[in-house]
């Protein structure tokens, strides 16, 4: 905290005057009020004498278990397929790939139920194409497929972009083939990108609601657990609610530290 | 099997002639093999079903259309839902602009764990967003509930509450675009207008704001995208009555569940906000990058 000498005053950050010593109170009071308190008071709800039977109920359970594993598989599925529709937009060029790179940012753009709606058209009972995954699992893994969709193309897209083709070129010239040249030189490249989009989507898929609510039925064998924690809300079992709830945070609060982390290696790198 | 020195690109050492001929076939045929998995893929997961119900309202004619999304529930969703986006991108312009000029410019104890706070919002799901809400405002549930009712301010199953679940859940998007801008450019500029006398508001209008203006409409439009399509913590602040509470993404549930007529005609609608948000993004993305 040594005083900055002149010279390098102008690129230092300043010091707080009254006007912004008060913005910044301000700013952490809304902060305050809109989120650190409400979160606080959903712990404190759920981590009471019943978390531990809240959250080991049959139902809370399985919904639980539906939602983490549906999660890691739809961030295995959007590592490896988001990774390859990024390669496709980077490296080959076809008649309509302008379409297919507006159409990727359709789900960020998209209202969680008309996204929910949209998939019921072609995968729900009176499907288009015969397919009925209504009240399924496969139902709701469609569903967070479809959300997530943009988190690894649009993660991975920049750096294949940026990627020196000089490296690859010099490893083919040395004998190696387009896929070890990918392994060896690519991927190590792609990855923290690929695990960055990948925790994301992981993320979204933990909390997801609205697009999953109408191709799940509501049944509770395909109910994740956003929609066990809205139902326990609806029934003013807020303890119940409030527990599960914080499970998720928890998982989240993970989550962003694990992308933390991979974020913070990836910049060491450079 | 891949890595053997007949993959070697001609360019470079042409190998012997049979060989030749072979592997760029192969290569070709990977090639191919990628751009269908790709498309495919997308096709089927996004854009198949988007031109789905988009061939079924157009099948279903115009009057239907017409009817459905002149509906009174629609109408009064369109007032609500205006209301709310509106209010939350005001609130959240503000806010981001804010907090990007002082993280970007201050420093003070406490910063980067504030530059980490506010990405919280966003990775929350928003079912727990609106039992947050409710456990903090509402009038027998919340922290600060006896206090609002004695004050006579609702705040949960009306507009408050339904205005801070959507600004919740879209609150580091602004920021997230302005605080880059910022911190690249320095702050030379503007402590040589400061040095010079101008004011802050004369700073702010001459020398902050030109410099983030793409940014900031950049951070707006994701704010409106995400803002109308906010579902889940609305639906649970809101207490989603039918022509009081009721948002647009509401009224499409509402529709959905209970089979009444006009969902997706009202889903058509809000693809096409959608798609006018997505062009808006492509637009201004280029600007940004400059």
């Amino acid at each position: 905290m040594s005083a900055p000498s002149i010279g390098a005053a102008s690129t230092e950050r300043a010091r707080l005057g009254a006007w912004s010593g008060a913005g910044l109170g301000l700013g952490v009071l809304w902060l305050s009020v809109l989120v650190l308190l409400p979160l606080a008071a959903v712990v404190a709800k759920g981590i009471g004498p019943g978390f531990w039977d809240a959250i080991t109920s049959p139902a809370a359970l399985a919904a639980i278990r539906l939602t983490v594993a549906s999660a890691l598989i739809v961030a295995a599925v959007n590592a490896v397929l988001g990774t390859l529709v990024a390669w496709v937009l980077v490296r080959d060029s076809f008649w309509g790939k302008r379409v297919v790179e507006a159409v990727i940012d359709i789900p960020f753009a998209l209202p969680t139920i008309v996204a929910g709606l949209v998939l019921l058209a072609l995968y729900g009972q009176h499907s288009a194409i015969g397919i009925d995954w209504f009240a399924t699992r496969r139902g709701v893994l469609v569903a967070l497929l479809f959300v997530t969709l943009p988190f690894v193309v649009r993660a991975v897209e920049p750096v294949l972009l940026a990627l020196d083709p000089e490296a690859e070129e010099a490893a083919t010239s040395l004998g190696a083939g387009p896929f070890t040249a990918f392994r060896r030189i690519v991927l190590p490249a792609i990855a923290p990108a690929i695990a960055s989009g990948a925790a994301l989507a992981f993320g979204r898929a933990m909390g997801e609601y609205g697009s999953v609510l109408l191709i799940s039925g509501g049944l509770p064998k395909a109910s994740v657990a956003s929609q066990y924690v809205f139902g326990q809300i609806e029934d003013d079992r807020y303890a119940q609610a409030a527990a599960v709830s914080t499970v998720l945070l928890l998982i989240s609060v993970a989550v962003l530290a694990v992308l933390g982390e991979v974020q913070r290696r990836a910049a060491r790198r450079g | 099997m891949v890595s053997t020195i007949t993959d070697t690109p001609p360019v470079v050492a042409p190998p012997a002639a049979g060989t030749r001929v072979a592997r760029p076939r192969r290569r070709r045929f990977v090639r191919y093999l990628l751009r269908f998995v790709a498309v495919a893929y997308v096709a089927a997961l996004v854009a198949m079903p988007v031109v789905v119900v988009a061939w079924r309202v157009v099948d279903q004619g115009w009057s239907v259309f017409w009817d459905a999304i002149t509906a009174p529930d629609a109408i009064h969703a369109y007032q609500v839902t205006a209301q709310v986006v509106g209010f939350a991108v005001v609130i959240n312009a503000i806010f981001g602009v804010g907090m990007a000029i002082l993280l970007a410019r201050y420093r003070f104890p406490g910063r980067s764990f504030l530059n980490v706070l506010i990405d919280v919002p966003i990775s929350i799901s928003p079912i727990i967003v609106g039992l947050a809400l409710v456990l903090a405002f509402g009038w027998t549930t919340g922290w600060l509930g006896s206090a609002l009712q004695s004050a006579g301010i609702q705040v949960i199953f009306s507009m408050p509450g339904m205005v801070l679940a959507t600004t919740f859940v879209s609150l580091p998007l602004v920021l997230r675009e302005v605080l880059p801008v910022l911190e690249e450019e320095g702050i030379e500029q503007e402590q040589a207008a400061r040095s010079l006398g101008a004011n802050a508001v004369q700073r702010l209008r001459r020398i902050t704001l030109p410099t983030i203006r793409w940014a900031l409409a950049y951070g707006v439009v994701l704010t409106l995208a995400r803002s109308l399509g906010e579902f889940g913590a609305v639906r649970v602040v809101s207490g989603d009555v039918t022509g009081q509470t009721q948002t647009l993404t509401l009224v499409v549930d509402q529709r959905a569940e209970q089979f009444e007529p006009g969902a997706y005609q009202l889903s058509v609608l809000l693809i096409a906000m959608s798609a006018i948000c997505i062009v808006a993004i492509s637009l201004i993305r280029p600007r940004e990058e400059r």
